[in-house]
């Protein structure tokens, strides 16, 4: 009893690919969350379990029904639109009722259904209020009451916090976890944010150039990236991307610089090293053994965050403790812990599979 | 800034108020507006309110065959044309037909802008085709349909002729011709209503649609439930410009039937227009153009008050 999708593809008449052979489970009740840059086809994907975008080649089947000739309405699911899609001319109310109304439930089991979904995202008092009366954050919650209204076991839902306010979005992402959980329906949902999808999901599946590049859960996602594009995706500031070259068995040269010893054999004479910032080790140095210039620091609070540029060019931003003082243009020397990842020169990872890692 | 409630119509009222009291125009502002309202106040005033009010003042007295005022009669032309069989049917008729015209040219909009709405190949030349009569002159349209109304070559005779039907006189039959002249009307008017309510469907949010695809809502009700509401203001501008139009209908009419047969489309204007410039009877006709106004103005705001509020979400 689950969502799945088998090698579904979906290419435009005038031959442009959007998606290519996207195969993936989605376990009823788990939080599913599609995340990659603008214009990766995530939003096609939902658009296309939802039913209203025809498949171009694959299977998709929720509960062991095929599904892919079923019009929307016949798929059971609900979906929240990245515009909540809310009727202006109706009041919050009747914007949950509508579709309950138009296929004709009785009046009392509508009234109950409404006004329990609008008990949930606690929207009670603002029930007679019209959309362009309510705040972004309330217009949203009135698509979500829409969704819990309608008792469909799956909800989807494309991007619906991209159009709130940072603090909002934080506070929303927390009312759709807690919602989800309570009524244990499967949630699909798409975004763009990185912090949306670890923070959220079960389970994340990551599209980039029209393919999954990663399915896992955020731990194995931010902890072993399939390939260098995942390990870039996840992570504030990004991860470091280098390149190094084999010295020894279990050593490489970073950067042509510095040596960082490893614990597993090394295959690839030439290979990329992705470094996430709070790896990084900074050091004040001397001209002569330093090997990195500072070239802004930003303060957060509790930590900084160093920019700095390698004598040969090459930039990487590293996190230190906020008492650590840096000053604009002060030669550093920047080195590693061995808790790095390595990319062969296509960019998949083959650091050596640590599941200590992952349950760490 | 769209108001639907009393209650938040209100305190904008307060805020205006307020407003007004501490707005005072300086020496500097009153120059600059003479300097831009001045023209355009001279030209409506020489071409629209001095027409307007010399019609009202005609109307209350006599006039020779010039146009020219000879004896102060008050109301009297106005008690003359309620007790008149004749201009109480042209009245009827002209009601008849603004209706009919209104019902059908919005219906038939509607219909016809819904289906080109829809995403299919070649819709294009749709569109074109039933935005076509906008470009088409009423003398035109007037030739073109008298061809087609024709008793003996017209398309509608060969039509029936074909199909072994008693052959309809379409001009010459006082309903018939009722009929002639609304068909002509909406046609003629089908054009422009047409792109305007295709514009007002294209502009619906499809999200609006496809949240009601996924909960499962059938077309029909969404027509009737998200588009007719979506567009409700473009419908009550074409309801109200549609309305005001055909109580103005005279070209059409004039080439057509000329009133005819027997009054039987003897629409307001066309009366005000016979009587003034073939009868010479100014003040008769005067007076009627002050009723038709009137009239056209009652209309109008029946709408304002009745269905703006109604409209605007």
């Amino acid at each position: 009893m689950s969502t799945l999708l088998t090698n579904v593809c979906k290419q435009y008449d005038q031959g442009k690919t959007v998606l290519k052979n996207v195969t993936a489970e989605i376990e009823t009740g788990e939080f599913f969350v599609i995340v990659g840059p603008s214009g990766c086809g995530k939003s096609t994907l939902l658009r296309m379990i939802a039913g209203l975008t025809q498949i171009s080649d694959g299977e998709i089947s929720i509960d062991g029904q095929v599904v892919n000739n079923l019009p929307p309405k016949d798929r059971n699911l609900t979906m929240v639109f990245q515009s909540y899609a809310l009727f202006p001319f109706l009041s919050v109310w009747d914007n949950v009722a509508f579709g309950l109304k138009a296929r004709k439930h009785d009046q009392s089991e509508v009234e109950e259904r409404v006004n329990n979904a609008l008990k949930m995202v606690n929207l009670e008092d603002l029930k007679d209020r019209k959309p362009r009366e309510l705040s972004g954050g309330q217009r949203q919650r009135v698509a979500l009451a829409r969704a819990v209204a309608s008792d469909a076991k799956i909800c989807l839902m494309d991007e619906p916090s991209s159009n709130l306010d940072a603090q909002l979005r934080i506070k929303m992402r927390q009312e759709i976890y807690a919602l989800q959980r309570k009524l244990g329906i499967t949630l699909i949902y798409v975004t763009h944010d990185q912090v949306e999808a670890m923070t959220m999901a079960d389970h994340i599946m990551v599209l980039h150039d029209s393919k999954v590049q990663q399915i896992g859960t955020p731990a194995e996602i931010y902890k072993t990236p399939a390939n260098e594009f995942v390990a870039g995706f996840f992570g504030v500031p990004p991860i470091n991307i280098l390149y190094a070259t084999k010295i020894s068995d279990k050593a490489i040269r970073v950067n042509n610089d510095f040596q960082v010893d490893l614990d597993q054999t090394v295959t690839e004479k030439e290979l990329k090293v992705g470094i996430r910032p709070n790896e990084l080790v900074v050091e004040k140095a001397d001209e002569l053994s330093a090997n990195a210039t500072v070239q802004n620091v930003e303060f957060l609070g509790d930590e900084k965050i160093v920019y700095a540029t390698f004598s040969n060019g090459n930039e990487v931003s590293a996190i230190v403790p906020s008492d650590a003082h840096f000053d604009m243009f002060e030669n550093i020397k920047i080195s590693s812990t061995n808790n790095v990842l390595l990319f062969n020169q296509d960019g998949i990872n083959v650091t050596a599979n640590r599941e200590d890692l992952i349950n760490a | 800034m769209l108001k639907t409630s009393a209650t938040d119509v209100i305190p904008e009222k307060k805020v205006e108020a307020k407003q007004k009291s501490k707005f005072k125009l300086t020496a500097n502002d009153k120059y600059y507006a003479s300097i831009f309202a001045g023209p355009s106040l001279f030209l409506l005033g020489l071409f629209v309110f001095y027409p307007m009010f010399r019609t009202l003042y005609i109307s209350l007295f006599l006039t020779n065959t010039f146009g020219n005022t000879t004896l102060f009669v008050g109301l009297e032309n106005y008690v003359k044309l309620i007790s008149s069989p004749d201009f109480v049917s042209s009245m009827w008729v002209t009601l008849v037909y603004v209706v009919g015209v209104t019902f059908f040219t919005i219906a038939m909009g509607l219909l016809l802008a819904n289906l080109a709405s829809q995403k299919l190949p070649g819709i294009a030349i749709f569109r074109t085709l039933y935005s076509v009569t906008m470009g088409v002159s009423v003398s035109v349209a007037a030739i073109f349909w008298l061809f087609i109304f024709n008793p003996s070559a017209g398309f509608f005779t060969l039509l029936t002729k074909m199909l072994n039907l008693p052959t309809i006189n379409w001009l010459a039959n006082p309903t018939n011709a009722m009929w002639a002249i609304i068909i002509t009307t909406v046609w003629m008017h089908l054009g422009f209503v047409f792109l305007v309510f295709l514009g007002a469907i294209e502009s619906v949010p499809t999200t609006l649609y496809e949240a009601a695809d996924v909960e499962g809502v059938s077309k029909h009700y969404q027509f009737f439930h998200i588009t007719l509401p979506m567009i409700s203001p473009t419908l009550f501008f074409i309801s109200t410009i549609t309305i005001i139009g055909s109580f103005k209908s005279f070209g059409l009419i004039d080439l057509i039937t000329k009133g005819g047969p027997t009054n039987a489309t003897n629409m307001l204007v066309y009366r005000i227009y016979n009587d003034a410039f073939f009868g010479g009877n100014y003040a008769k006709s005067s007076a009627e153009a002050i009723i038709l106004t009137v009239i056209i103005a009652f209309f109008t705001y029946l709408q304002f008050k009745f269905l703006e509020k109604k409209v605007n979400y």
